[in-house]
């Protein structure tokens, strides 16, 4: 077990080192002078001069990366070109937003699609399972910004329970804050909870044909009883690393839904720098959610040896 | 009165027939054999008495079971009886305890359900029943997962799971096939005394009529769905009055007609290495104290448990044409040793010689020339083709180690030969795998071994998956290539009447050793070693087994 644990932790680390370099080759490649374009065209040569040896562009190339991942290290990510602030407040801002709205809608997902795909494994090839499956079809094939507008006319403009779009940060109270993300929740949650409930029940149909289900019931229990108990743990892992790629997903992925609902979270802040060309915040947010990714593949790595312990005993 | 009653049973899937008229009864303290070839409906029956059929079947007639009507009966009632009443046993102790939860838990599991016990409760007596079973928890801790143990110890804990309750039904499907011969003894007894105890009926399903014979009182004969006959077992089985169970019988104890060329010289051991200056022929494979070292388990990043010892200073050889079985327990170490004679694996140190070269330590190219004259058959014949793909190909996949490749015309007809001496026709060349039956399925296997024409095949447990009717064919078919062809067997097997029918010679292999070796009828008639006794001693024999019962009856 120990052996496992270290061994993930070591690759997840080398891929995070491995990770920066990328990130950090990619945006020297791109054309561009960071020092030109934070003075605009008008300022001198001489006066782009002094902005780089301050900024440090004109040391060599490996010393730049040092620099910048050993900033990175203790949070320290640099100057944003656009805002003047210091990137790591930007990113505490959009955060709070992001991160709630990405668990919620993670929460949303899990809750709909087990039920959904132990209730379809469990009728396999009946009505039940081809309506759920056709459901679930159509929740894959819809683009999630679809539904957005959907939910916002529904439940915004027409039943008036919820915002249409905003955030109205959580200074003005936790339940005002819910609210305004309860609507982009269900929207990311929904196309996530079709696919994830097809693998659940893709993952139970082939461990509801094993040899210890027929035992588990022959020990008397209730069909039922046998989907939670016994099949369930053991179709985890499929569905655990769906749930993994899923969390990236929501953190990073929501651009279209934030913008749907005005909301100031990391995809909008990644967008917005990526188009006023502010490599600094692009480069930071990007090294943010590949250290998110890494985290939570190496989380899902270790769930898997909780789920399975032929897992733990093997090298 | 009888404990399960099963009267008038039909039963379809779909539109298709799977029972008709099955009769069946246990009574309390009784074991009653189920006996039939694969298809014929045993595992049906049992599982209509346990009502977990596939939802697409029909049954009709009248199963009782402790005067309640288990086809009338609720789902409610059927989980009440279910693992309290009634307990079943399954075939494959591999795969029938669910991996990801200890053993005690799935033991207590069944207790906790109909007695509402408490949890520590239950635990405890899911530790008495893993004691009474034989896994004592000192040895066997209930916080073991099922990866953790052998088959035969987790053929053990289902039996504690479906005997925790003390029901007054067991059936136990197939029980002990997927065991080697001393476990399964040791589950039978087990068995045995688990009826004497609780007065339990026991329905007993096998495809062994000697497994059956040893067990049961009475037998029920199965076939296509139908009882062919039913009655006690040792007069059923002596008088053979009915023509399926005669066959049933004689097809159990078949042994292929076949001269015995290859005993000169060989009675004695020691003189293995002189004898082939005896015949002046050079033994065909030589393994010169071959050893082949695991490594151990990663105990953590820099410690290792000491490696196994999987095959341990072993030495043998055989002739052209020589027919050799390594019998031996599993896990004693005889497949490492085939894997090692094919070239598959490497030993840790010793020689071996095929054709008087040695092949170890050799590059892929350099063996090619050995690898066309050594072939091998393996156990599953469902498990060895690729479903996609024609008999011809198929057939023909060692033909690549061939020195110049075949034109499709010349590789065609080396087919249909190849199919010709397996006694299968030219025209099943473009059919697919699953045309065919377990039986033409092992004979294509062997096609596949032959084609390239060898002079050593090894066989992994050739007719194990096969029903007796069809393992007396092949076995004939084995002794007539070893007679047209002059091809030289190494026949793996832990069933000591397959060796008993097909080898002039058998090894004992016992912890990765051989410890006896000679003719065939010897060693089996008067096995010397502990291992080679503990063996015969175990082995179900159908003769001895109907002569046992009837001297039991007077």
């Amino acid at each position: 077990m120990t052996a496992y644990l270290l061994k993930r932790l070591a690759i997840a680390l080398i891929t995070l080192v491995l990770a920066s370099m990328v990130v950090f080759a990619v945006l020297e490649i791109i054309p561009g002078d960071p020092a030109r374009l934070m003075l605009g065209m008008n300022a001198s040569a001489d006066q782009v001069e002094l902005l780089r040896n301050q900024m440090g562009l004109n040391a060599p190339l490996a010393a730049r990366y040092l620099h910048w991942a050993g900033g990175l290290l203790s949070l320290d990510f640099g100057r944003s070109y656009t805002y003047s602030v210091p990137v790591i407040d930007l990113i505490r801002e959009r955060i709070v937003v992001s991160l709630p709205l990405a668990l919620i809608a993670l929460a949303l997902s899990t809750i709909i699609a087990i039920p959904v795909g132990l209730f379809s494994a469990g009728r396999h090839g009946q009505a039940g399972d081809t309506i759920a499956m056709g459901a679930a079809q159509l929740g894959v094939a819809v683009p999630n910004f679809w539904f957005a507008l959907m939910l916002i006319y529904l439940f915004a403009v027409w039943l008036r329970l919820v915002p249409a779009g905003g955030f109205p940060g959580w200074s003005a109270g936790v339940w005002p804050a819910l609210k305004s993300l309860v609507l982009p929740a269900i929207a990311l949650a929904l196309p996530q909870a079709a696919i994830l409930a097809r693998v659940t029940r893709s993952a139970m149909i082939d461990v509801l044909s094993e040899d210890y289900i027929r035992t588990a019931r022959a020990k008397g229990l209730p069909y039922r009883a046998v989907l939670w108990r016994h099949a369930l743990r053991n179709a985890m892992i499929p569905v655990l690393t769906i749930l993994g790629l899923q969390f990236a997903f929501l953190l990073a992925g929501t651009i279209i839904i934030e913008n749907v609902f005005y909301l100031p979270g990391l995809g909008r802040l990644v967008f917005q720098a990526i188009t006023q060309r502010d490599l600094i915040v692009v480069e930071s947010v990007v090294m943010l959610l590949v250290a998110a990714v890494i985290a939570v593949n190496l989380l899902v790595d270790l769930s898997y040896a909780v789920v399975d312990p032929r897992l733990r005993s093997r090298q | 009165m009888s404990l399960l009653e099963i009267e008038k049973l039909s039963l379809t899937i779909g539109d298709t027939p799977i029972l008709r008229d099955v009769e069946l009864s246990v009574a309390p303290g009784e074991v009653t054999g189920l006996v039939g070839e694969s298809g014929s409906g045993k595992s049906i029956t049992a599982l209509t008495v346990m009502r977990l059929l596939p939802w697409a079947a029909r049954a009709s007639g009248r199963v009782a079971f402790d005067g309640i009507d288990i086809l009338a009966a609720s789902e409610d009632q059927m989980c009440a009886l279910r693992g309290d009443d009634i307990g079943m046993v399954f075939q494959e102790p591999m795969t029938a305890l669910n991996p990801v939860k200890t053993i005690g838990e799935q033991v207590a599991e069944g207790i906790r359900w109909h007695t509402r016990a408490s949890r520590a409760d239950a635990e405890d007596r899911a530790r008495k029943m893993l004691d009474r079973v034989g896994l004592p928890p000192a040895q066997v801790p209930l916080s073991r997962y099922p990866h953790e143990l052998s088959g035969g110890q987790r053929q053990r804990v289902v039996i504690a799971i479906a005997c925790a309750l003390k029901p007054k039904l067991l059936i136990a499907d197939e029980p002990t096939t997927a065991l080697d011969v001393v476990l399964q003894a040791q589950i039978l007894d087990l068995l045995r005394d688990l009826v004497a105890e609780n007065r339990m009926g026991l329905l007993l399903i096998s495809h062994d009529l000697a497994v059956v014979t040893e067990m049961a009182e009475r037998i029920t004969i199965l076939r296509h769905g139908e009882v062919m006959e039913a009655g006690d077992t040792a007069r059923t089985l002596s008088e053979q009055l009915h023509p399926y169970t005669r066959q049933l019988a004689q097809a159990s104890m078949h042994v292929p007609a076949r001269a015995t060329t290859h005993e000169v010289g060989q009675d004695n051991p020691q003189l293995q290495v002189a004898k082939p200056l005896l015949q002046g022929a050079r033994p065909l494979l030589q393994v010169e104290s071959v050893t082949r070292d695991y490594p151990g388990r990663r105990k953590s990043l820099l410690k290792r448990a000491a490696p196994t010892r999987a095959v341990d200073d072993v030495s043998f050889s055989i002739d052209p044409g020589q027919s050799v079985a390594l019998v031996g327990r599993s896990g004693c170490g005889k497949s490492t040793l085939a894997r090692m004679v094919l070239a598959l694996d490497g030993p840790t140190s010793g020689t071996i010689r095929f054709r008087g070269e040695v092949i170890t330590g050799k590059s892929e190219a350099e063996l090619k020339p050995a690898r066309r004259d050594m072939q091998v058959v393996f156990q599953d014949p469902y498990g060895s083709f690729d479903p996609r793909q024609k008999v011809e190909k198929l057939v023909a996949e060692p033909l690549h180690v061939l020195e110049k490749k075949p034109t499709d015309a010349e590789r065609r007809e080396m087919v249909a030969k190849a199919l010709h001496d397996v006694g299968l026709g030219p025209r099943d060349m473009d059919k697919y795998p699953h045309e065919f039956s377990g039986g033409q399925r092992q004979r294509l296997s062997i096609a596949r071994a032959i084609i390239t024409r060898p002079k050593l095949v090894v066989a992994d447990e050739p007719v194990s998956a096969l029903d007796v009717s069809i393992r007396a064919q092949i076995l004939d078919l084995f002794a007539e290539l070893n007679q047209t062809l002059g091809v030289a067997y190494l026949f793996i097997t832990h069933d000591l009447t397959v060796a008993r029918a097909i080898t002039d010679q058998v090894m004992i292999m016992h912890a990765g050793k051989i410890v006896e070796r000679g003719r065939t009828s010897e060693v089996l008639d008067h096995p010397q070693s502990e291992a080679a006794k503990s063996l015969v001693a175990a082995a179900p024999d159908l003769h001895r087994a109907i002569a046992r019962r009837l001297q039991e009856q007077g």
